[in-house]
């Protein structure tokens, strides 16, 4: 990687615009290929680093560190193509690439400008192989206002955010915006919190400018607890200095002097990289004392969490800071009025922050337009588990799950049928096939009897159980309750106990009864939005497949194939080729015959531990 | 608060204005003289009107300028049956909770019992710290495994035998000798069944202590439950 | 069981013995012990001038926190719904019967403990198995053995 000069502290805002400007017209003149290698936690646990390493090395051999940049970014987004790279200023996609695809990709494409077929992303449906970044159908729906830097940044690097126009936002608001013109940029573009709640952000702001004192503090929700929920992590990963740019902005608009990024302890590379950027904006003179000669002072820490769901909640991060378990309280008073040490508190979640910028940027008029009435802007999803093109997906506000799951992730693998996509985390509903067509905004998610939530997409297909689903959720909160309320931890618990009899074969029609009685009653009198939503899984499955919970109570059956308790193995003689593949993995030894001969299962030794089904090539393996 | 126009001083609760005005709230974990909790979800309350009133725990909820406070909807009293009904299928001993039930109408708990004397309201945990100033038990891990205990379950040095935490539980209590003794729910005195509320949204006495003035009361009916446990 | 105390009072200096830092000051000693001691606890609540039931309560609340000592090698998997749907729950499942052990337990000799944890948010080479740091993507059945066997070798 080409080394950089670092640039010095800034004291005036004239300061700003020049390096800005610098580093921007640098960039502009950069005849140099950059190939830019996904490299977020999940693109390394793919490869990436081995990867970047024999780039690397190649490019010292062959004696072209003069011609090329080399670059780590942060997740490109396509996460089913980790490892992947895009070459630049061609913007070429490759895909899932090895140590030994190096050679071609430099001596091919970077030298002679010849696509390396093989690396391409191949279209499942109609055999395409799209070169570049913008023509693959994951890409085409996709709006990435706030994710789209990340291929082109090394996020270690504040002189590269410097270099696509980054802190711009900033020196416009120190320049000529006053707080108050900020609050009303943010109020009018429309911005809704986008870690679940959905409560205008210039609102909230408003709320906490109107408090008089002078200590107050602004908070960046990292908790990202949602299982199945990621594009925080790839954020703070990819482009820290996007999140803290739209903090400096929020505490110049609110009046507060310090603020937190409290990330969980489960992204350590997030955590990193925050640090990291920190530390760099505050030798820059982005952050600390006066800042930019303009007498305004702030200044970033991070806190880590420590393992807690719950502390995605307000109230519960804000006592996480202080050093107290993380216990939610009654609001009112509202963190805005009274948050953080008793002082004015604005907690907003890291993909809201990340949006501040563009606004100032480009106006509120212009957010506005994208969207729907009600919820403006884009969001990022995470699309994951049953689909093909798993990834992070950033889509205006508006477009259908149908747009989603099919033309963005290309449908369910292995020519499976789609049953449902689980949207809004824990506290989040299952919605089924009919409402496919369904627009994505606050409002239609909530009538639909799921949640927004924080992003998370997970996709399921005809092999996953419905009341399965409800009761891993219901594990999930049982588990990560406060347990202050007996009706959350309580409630969760027997919910969970009466689930999970049906998955046993235990279950009765009075248990459905029973269940939504209960569900209710959590609802309605739970402290904190943990217990006020923790029944929507179960609502939600009871609601659009009450069927299934029907069938495992009636005719002890699952339908899916899911619950141990009701499904049987066994063997397909008319399939079975006789190799030993499932002999040889039955942990139980339940599993008898020989080479090439029919093999049995001995159901009674049979613990449906799932070692044959996977070790078989030729679908003899029938589960019921 | 229930129609009547009240008024609270500074940094009153609902619960305290409601008291000041002779209006009974159930409570559990509420206790004067200690911090409030908000745990048991007993003293529930509707606020606001329409599609966006909500429940709230009437001892920790500030009294608002404006605010329209009902104390015994519906929907109040559904969760509140629910919360004794939790209550008791973890400790049904306690004659505080089997009180509660008669009172309010819980004729049956669908859950496995499990009698753990125990429903983690914190009450010794505040009696320790606050008004004994030991600081000898406190809460441990979350969810459905969270416990009240010493530090790393041992004779904690700071406990000096006061007895302040066994007076103040109520669920650790003996309990009633009642003829149906042997059951999780007795019910066997205090069965009250209120008919106001097969036509009113919200129940008819002012003055609480639901059919004192004998006009609704009828005979709680012995409802036939398939889940119901009868044996603790 | 003797527990050197020096490195936990050298964190403890370093935070300036703030009672609103107990949980990044839990969270170092947490790395250098790789646990919580008993007598490293009350030296915190000590020095912090906080209530030994205060710090038990926090140290118990925390899932980062175990005040139990660990394995020599930590395998955690992911519980995520992204890996769930996957098939999470059979992989763990494999674990748990070719160590013997329950997760949130350590093996009798002391190699490995067993941990479970709530989505590390790489849900797209789910299911994924975490072991001693190192991320294993699209976790199967039958890779379990494979990823444990090189461990397996070592003496502790």
């Amino acid at each position: 990687m080409s080394p950089r000069k670092s640039t010095p502290k800034m004291r005036r805002l004239s300061d700003l615009e020049n390096i800005i400007a610098a580093a921007k017209e640098s960039r502009q003149k950069e005849t140099k290929t950059v190939i830019a290698v996904s490299s977020g936690t999940c693109g390394q646990a793919r490869g990436s680093n081995r990867l970047i390493e024999a780039f690397k090395k190649a490019l010292k051999q062959d004696g072209l560190r003069d011609r090329v940049i080399l670059k780590a970014t942060g997740c490109h987004g396509f996460c089913e193509a980790e490892p992947n790279i895009i070459i630049y200023p061609q913007g070429i996609f490759y895909q899932k690439l090895e140590p030994k695809d190096v050679s071609n990709v430099l001596n091919q494409t970077v030298l002679n400008g010849e696509i390396c077929e093989d690396l391409l992303y191949v279209d499942p449906v109609t055999g395409e192989k799209p070169t570049k970044e913008e023509e693959i159908p994951f890409y085409k729906k996709q709006k990435r206002l706030v994710l789209g830097d990340n291929p082109r940044l090394d996020p270690t690097s504040i002189d590269d955010y410097f270099s696509i126009g980054g802190y711009g936002s900033l020196l416009k608001v120190l320049s000529s915006l006053s707080p108050e013109d900020v609050i009303k940029s943010i109020t009018q573009s429309g911005l809704r919190g986008r870690g679940g709640a959905g409560f205008p952000t210039g609102k909230k702001w408003a709320f906490a400018r109107a408090q008089k004192g002078d200590l107050k503090y602004i908070i960046c929700n990292a908790d990202e607890g949602d299982p199945g929920a990621y594009m925080d992590r790839s954020l703070l990963e990819g482009n820290p200095h996007r999140v803290i740019e739209g903090m400096i902005i929020g505490a110049y608009a609110i009046g507060a002097r310090e603020g937190y990024v409290y990330v969980r302890d489960e992204y350590p590379l997030a955590v990193a990289n925050v640090t990291l950027a920190i530390e760099q904006a505050r030798k820059k003179g982005l952050l600390g004392e006066n800042i930019l000669g303009t007498g305004f002072s702030f200044d970033l820490h991070i806190a880590k969490g420590a393992g807690a769901f719950v502390c995605g909640e307000e109230t519960a991060l804000i006592a996480s800071i202080e050093g107290r378990v993380g216990e939610p309280r009654q609001r009112p008073p509202f963190p805005a009025v009274k948050g953080l040490w008793g002082k004015p508190t604005v907690i907003n979640n890291v993909e809201t922050w990340g949006n501040v910028p563009i606004i100032i940027e480009k106006g509120a008029e212009w957010f506005a337009s994208i969207g729907t009435n009600g919820s403006k802007g884009t969001k990022i999803f995470s699309l994951v588990g049953k689909i093909n093109n798993t990834g992070l997906v950033e889509v205006p506000m508006g477009i259908t799950l149908r747009e989603i799951i099919f033309d963005i992730g290309g449908g369910i693998p292995g020519g499976r049928k789609f049953k449902a996509v689980q949207t809004g985390g824990p506290s989040g509903g299952c919605l089924p096939e009919k409402l496919i067509d369904l627009p994505i905004d606050y409002e239609s998610l909530t009538q639909a009897g799921s949640i927004m939530g924080s992003g998370g997409m997970i996709v399921m297909d005809d092999r996953t159980c419905m009341v399965d689903v409800a009761r891993y959720f219901l594990n999930f909160l049982r588990d990560e309750s406060c347990g202050k309320c007996i009706s959350c931890r309580e409630g969760t618990q027997r919910l969970w106990e009466i689930v999970t009899d049906i998955t046993e074969g235990k279950g009765t029609m009075e248990h459905l009864t029973l269940l939504e009685e209960l569900a209710l009653a959590v609802k309605e009198a739970s402290l904190c939005g943990l217990g006020q939503t923790a029944p929507n899984p179960v609502l939600s499955t009871l609601r659009y497949f009450r069927n299934e919970y029907e069938a495992h109570i009636k005719d002890k059956r699952c339908p899916a194939g899911v619950c141990k308790a009701l499904i049987r193995y066994s063997i397909l003689a008319e399939k079975c080729t006789g190799c030993l593949a499932c002999l040889r993995v039955c942990p139980q030894g339940a599993i008898t015959g020989e080479l090439k001969k029919v093999h049995v299962l001995d159901e009674s030794k049979c613990i449906k531990c799932g070692a044959c089904f996977e070790a078989c090539q030729f679908d003899a393996i029938l589960i019921e | 608060m229930n129609g009547l126009e009240v008024q609270a001083e500074e940094g009153w609760t609902l619960l305290d204005t409601a008291r000041f005005y002779g209006l009974e709230i159930p409570t559990l974990c509420y206790h004067d003289g200690l911090s409030v909790f908000g745990g048991c979800r007993l003293c529930l309350v509707e606020i606001g009107e329409g599609p966006k009133a909500k429940l709230v725990t009437s001892c920790t909820y500030p009294a608002e300028e404006g605010l329209i406070v009902h104390t015994d909807t519906k929907r109040v009293i559904e969760a509140r049956r629910m919360m004794i009904e939790l209550m008791l299928s973890v400790a049904p001993y306690s004659k505080k909770i089997q009180d509660l039930a008669s009172k309010f109408g819980v004729t049956q708990v669908r859950f496995k019992l499990r009698n753990e004397e125990c429903i983690l309201c914190g009450l010794c945990v505040r009696m320790c710290a606050e008004q004994m100033d030991g600081r000898a038990i406190g809460f441990q891990n979350r969810g459905y495994r969270r416990k009240i205990s010493t530090p790393f379950d041992i004779r904690s040095e700071e406990c000096r035998l006061c007895g302040g935490c066994i007076y103040i539980c109520p669920a650790c209590q003996l309990r009633c000798q009642g003829p149906e003794a042997e059951t999780a729910v007795c019910n066997a005195c205090l069965t009250l069944d209120p008919t106001c509320l097969d036509y009113y949204n919200e129940l008819q006495c002012w003055m609480y202590d639901a059919g004192r003035c004998g006009t609704c009361v009828r005979e709680a009916p012995k409802k036939e439950n398939p889940l119901a446990s009868s044996k603790p | 069981m003797e527990v050197d105390l020096s490195s936990a009072q050298a964190i403890i200096d370093k935070h300036r013995q703030q009672k609103k830092a107990l949980i990044p000051i839990l969270q170092e000693i947490q790395e250098v012990y790789h646990y919580l001691p008993e007598p490293v606890l009350r030296l915190v609540s000590k020095k912090l001038g906080l209530p030994l039931i205060d710090v038990v309560g926090v140290a118990t609340f925390y899932r980062a926190f175990s005040l139990k000592p660990r394995g020599n090698h930590v395998v955690t998997v992911c519980m995520g719904t992204a890996c769930h749907v996957r098939g999470g729950p059979k992989v763990l499942e494999e674990f748990e019967r070719q160590l013997q052990v329950k997760p949130g337990e350590t093996t009798p000799d002391n190699q490995f403990t067993l941990e479970t944890v709530n989505c590390l948010g790489c849900c797209a080479i789910g299911p994924v198995v975490v072991v001693d740091g190192n991320y294993h993507a699209q976790t199967t059945i039958r890779k379990v053995g494979r990823i444990l066997k090189p461990l397996r070798k070592e003496k502790s």
